[in-house]
Order: C-alpha cells, then sequence, then structure tokens
C-alpha cells in the first residue's frame, strides 16, 4: 500500500512536468506544424530569470511569478524574431531554425552567465517530507502535483471560456478558415507562443524546486522527454499531450521500480523503444485527429 | 458590390485560374458553375484573399482588395462558407458561432448567435456537441450559420449542397432562396448545376480556368450546351 502510494505520487509527478511541457509543444505544433526545438530553452530563460532575481534580493515567490511571465515573453519574442520571418516556409525550415535557436542559446547562457551549474536557493517549505501514516511524500513533489494539475486546468478553462481560447482552438482546428473569420493570425500565434513559454516556466519552476539549481542545458532532457511524450500522446491535440505525459510518467516509474539496479541504466533505452513502437504502429498518437496547420 | 478583373491564379506551374473578369452587383445572387478543378475554388479563394493573386484586380464596393489582409474582409461584410463545410470540428457548435462571430463586440455576440439559430434549430438542440460529431448536412447548417454570425452583406458559399443527400439539398437551396430575398449579395459555387440556375440571377460558366459562357441564369438553363455538358445526365 505504502509503495503504491509512492509510485503513484512518483507517475503524477513526473507525469504531471511532461504534460506540462508537451502541452507547450502542441499548442505550438497545432497552429504552425513543428515541434519548436527550443522549447526546452524556456525552463533555462525561466531559471536564469529567477536566479538573478534571487541575486538581487527579489523575494522568491515574487521573483516566480515575473520569471514565468519572462518566459512567455521570451517565447513571444522567439517567434517574432525568429519564426515570424519565415511563416510560410516548409515545417522542416521551422524545425530546423528551432534547433539554430536552441544551439545559440546554449551559447549564449554559456558565453554571458556561466557554462556551469549555479544554485538556486529553494524556500525551506518546499523540502523535507510530509507523513501520512508510514507514507513519505516529498513536499516539492505535492507542490508539483498541486501547481501542476491547477495549471492544466486553469489554461482548459482559458481556452473553453476566453474568446483568445476559442480563437486559438478554432486556429488549430483550420488556420485559413479562421482567418476568413477575422481571426488575427499574428495575434493567435503570439497568443499560442505565450502560452507555450508561461507553460515551460511552470514546468521549469517545478523541475529546479527539486533540483535546486540551473545551468544552460537545464532544458535539454525534460524537453526530450516532452517531445517523446507528445508524440506518444499525439501531436495534434493538447489532451494529447497530457496523456502521452502521464503515460511517460508512468512509464518511467515502473521501469524505475522493477528494473533491478544493474538494470535500471537501460531504463532511458527502453523509453525509446516504446516510441519506435508508437512511431511505426501508431504514428498518430495515442489520440489522432486532422487538424489543417497553417500552410 | 464584387468587381473582378482580369484575375490570374497560380499554384507554382499550374495556371488554375487565367485571367477571368466578373461582377457581382448589389442583392444578387451569381452562380459559378464548371466540371471539377474548372478553377472556380480557386476564385472563390482569392476573393477572400486566401491564395495570392498572380494578376488582375479584385475591389468591394469600389475599394480594392489588392492590400486588405484575409482577417479584414470580414469586417468589410464578406463572409465565406468553404468547400467542403470545414467547420472546427474539435470546437463545439457554440464555439464554432462564437469563432465566426469573433470580429463582433463582446455583447453583441450573444444575440446574434440566438437570431442564426432561430433560423437554424438543429444548432441550438446540438449546441454543446463537438462538430465533427454533426451529420453531413448539420455540419453544412453550421458552416453556413458560421458565415452568417457577422450579418454579411456579401457571402461567398462554395459547393454548399456537395455530398448532401437529396432532401438536404432542398433544404439548402431554400436557405440560400431565403438570403437572397432579405437582400444578402451572394456568389454561390456548385455542382448541382439545375438547382443552382433555379435560385440564381446570373451564372457564369468556368472551364479549365477561363470564363466560357455567362449570362442571366434562366437563360443558361434553357441553353442545349449547357444541357448537354451540366444538366444532360444529372437531369
Ligand atoms: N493548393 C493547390 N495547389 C496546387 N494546385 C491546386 C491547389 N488547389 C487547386 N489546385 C489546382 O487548380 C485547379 C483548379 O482547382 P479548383 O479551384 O479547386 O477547381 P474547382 O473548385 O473548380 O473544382 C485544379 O487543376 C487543381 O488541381
Ligand atoms: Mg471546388
Amino acid at each position: 500500500m505504502e509503495a503504491f502510494a509512492q509510485y503513484l505520487i512518483a507517475v503524477l509527478n513526473l507525469g504531471s512536468i511532461y504534460a506540462l511541457l508537451a502541452l507547450g509543444l502542441v499548442v505550438v505544433f497545432g497552429l504552425l506544424g513543428f515541434l519548436n526545438f527550443a522549447h526546452g530553452d524556456l525552463m533555462a530563460l525561466f531559471g536564469y530569470c529567477l536566479l538573478f532575481q534571487t541575486l538581487w534580493g527579489v523575494p522568491f515567490w515574487i521573483a516566480v511569478p515575473i520569471a514565468i511571465v519572462f518566459a512567455g515573453l521570451c517565447a513571444v519574442a522567439m517567434e517574432r524574431i525568429a519564426f515570424r520571418p519565415l511563416r510560410g516556409h516548409s515545417p522542416m525550415t521551422l524545425l530546423i531554425t528551432s534547433f539554430a535557436i536552441s544551439g545559440a542559446l546554449h551559447v549564449i547562457f554559456q558565453i554571458t552567465i556561466s557554462p556551469r551549474s549555479k544554485p538556486i536557493p529553494i524556500p525551506e517549505i518546499l523540502s523535507g517530507y510530509i507523513t501520512f501514516g508510514d507514507v513519505f511524500i516529498g513536499r516539492a513533489q505535492i507542490f508539483t502535483i498541486i501547481v501542476a494539475v491547477g495549471s492544466l486546468l486553469a489554461l482548459r478553462y482559458f481556452l473553453a471560456n476566453s474568446r483568445l481560447g476559442v480563437a486559438l482552438r478554432a486556429s488549430a482546428a483550420d488556420f485559413d478558415v479562421a482567418r476568413a473569420m477575422g481571426i488575427r493570425a499574428n495575434r493567435v500565434i503570439a497568443l499560442a507562443f505565450f502560452l507555450s513559454g508561461v507553460l515551460a516556466g511552470v514546468a521549469a519552476l517545478l523541475w529546479i524546486s527539486q533540483r535546486g539549481a540551473v545551468f544552460p542545458t537545464l532544458g535539454l532532457t525534460p524537453m526530450i522527454k516532452a517531445l517523446i511524450a507528445a508524440i506518444i500522446g499525439g501531436l495534434s491535440n493538447p489532451k494529447g499531450a497530457l496523456y502521452g505525459g502521464f503515460f511517460l510518467g508512468a512509464l518511467e516509474a515502473t521501469l524505475l521500480n522493477v528494473l533491478s539496479d544493474d538494470l535500471v541504466v537501460f531504463r532511458d533505452a527502453a523509453v525509446l523503444l516504446i516510441l519506435v513502437f508508437f512511431l511505426v504502429f501508431r504514428p498518430n498518437g495515442i489520440i489522432a485527429t486532422n487538424p489543417e496547420p497553417m500552410r | 458590390m464584387l468587381k473582378v478583373q482580369d484575375l490570374d491564379v497560380r499554384y507554382g506551374a499550374v495556371a488554375a485560374v487565367k485571367g477571368i473578369s466578373f461582377e457581382v452587383a448589389k442583392g444578387e445572387l451569381v452562380t459559378v458553375i464548371g466540371a471539377n478543378g474548372a478553377g472556380k475554388s480557386t476564385t472563390l479563394n482569392a476573393v477572400m484573399g486566401l491564395v495570392p493573386l498572380s494578376g488582375g484586380e479584385i475591389s468591394l464596393n469600389g475599394k480594392s482588395l489588392a492590400r486588405v489582409p484575409v482577417e479584414n474582409r470580414i469586417g468589410m461584410g464578406m463572409s465565406y462558407s468553404p468547400e467542403g463545410r470545414r467547420v472546427f470540428k474539435t470546437l463545439s457548435v457554440l464555439e464554432n458561432l462564437k469563432a465566426g462571430g469573433s470580429t463582433l463586440a463582446k455583447s453583441k455576440t450573444e444575440a446574434r448567435i440566438a437570431t442564426v439559430m432561430d433560423r437554424f434549430p438543429t444548432l441550438r438542440e446540438r449546441r454543446n456537441q463537438d462538430a465533427g460529431t454533426l451529420s453531413g448536412g448539420e455540419q453544412q447548417m453550421l458552416a453556413i450559420a458560421r458565415a452568417l454570425m457577422t450579418d454579411p452583406e456579401f457571402l461567398i458559399l462554395d459547393e454548399p449542397s456537395l455530398g448532401l443527400a437529396p432532401k438536404i439539398v432542398s433544404q439548402v437551396f431554400d436557405i440560400i432562396a431565403e438570403l437572397r430575398e432579405a437582400g444578402v449579395t451572394i456568389l454561390l459555387v456548385e455542382q448541382n448545376v439545375k438547382k443552382s440556375l433555379a435560385v440564381a440571377d446570373r451564372a457564369y460558366v468556368m472551364e479549365l480556368g477561363l470564363i466560357v459562357k455567362s449570362g442571366p441564369a434562366h437563360e443558361m438553363s434553357d441553353d442545349p450546351d449547357i444541357h448537354d455538358s451540366y444538366l444532360g445526365a444529372a437531369a
């Protein structure tokens, strides 16, 4: 029973971070038809913004929302500077551009800040454990689950109920027709990038609060996991990103539990094997729909 | 109302529309008929601003549309129901209508949704259902309803009866006739030549990117060539 509770927490913890990141990828993919490889670097941008604020003495809980908005604005800037001039080019061109942005950002972080890991002081309240009977749960994990579920519900509410949310979903369903209805492409695309940046910022908060440091390639590992989650779930649908994220979280937690200590190094290999399985047998993911991205 | 002059549209090496000119006067229902691949949808997409022109000039109420992006054309009184309906499948019926009314003031949207639903009662029953789960006929009604959200002066309809059961086809043409009676200017592309000539004031016939014939709709339906090419087998 305790073991199961621990396992469940591990699944939710990993899954919710992957789901947040995968959602950010999918929101942009739904409109422009490419995976933004620089998405993970928004996590580092969040981290550095948080780092500098704490160095300047800004209280952690004030610095966090500022850094989240900063990550959102960085994503908007990324689109404005790098992707918008390429509007109308093939998704492949955009994908390769996003590789270039990612590489450039890593170098910029290394030169202007530091190639090394920089510690970020995490508030006391996020460290240590809470016990329920015999079950120990990390406070950071509880924080992760609450923040992730809260963000997902807020996003869902926004997409379902706000005008902009409906415009975004209409554009993802059929961009040309949405534009013919007077929905502004530039505005919707900027919104999608802002949301993806905010989601990356929230994911970074959760990731960093369990690790306490920021470094130039911080976003690389979670970003690749999110990519896998998004592909498994289906790139064309936000629900797919959720399923994919939690599926991957469950998969990793399970492998961690069932693989013996000398086999646990093969965990990532096993995950990639399952990705290959999906690419071969279910390339459109768990949830497949047929959107009309912008041409 | 609409004036198209020497319109040229090419997709790479393919010339889809080759220098056609036509007009739609205010309050008129004009139909464009022609075989598959004649360039009818391309013409409508050019008028809506969804494909770039390779040449020619399009104007609405005397104002050139050359520099008007597609997003702004609805604000000039234009509206569009595309070929194949293209409702937003992952959005509910209500959300589709809201999207159609994106340019309306928030306060006006609800009232407009109610008006449009009065015309299409099935949509009211299915307001919270995803558009992708509607039948073909219902999706077509939704596509037209969505285009009516802005109370357009000028409505563009691309094959609204395509693939529908005969009874639904009649309903669609009834709605088109009603809209015309209500004073909406309509540019209608149709495969159903007989029915579209029956509701239209004037007609153009397209073949391989060119307009090969034009005239009052009732004359066209008596034209022996039209009879042989478009009405013979079907009628
Ligand atoms: N997006 C496109 N890319 C390339 N060729 C196209 C495209 N759309 C239409 N065409 C071509 O342009 C011609 C006219 O097509 P279309 O306007 O759809 O005709 P219609 O609506 O009369 O059936 C056809 O030869 C078609 O193959
Ligand atoms: Mg067509």
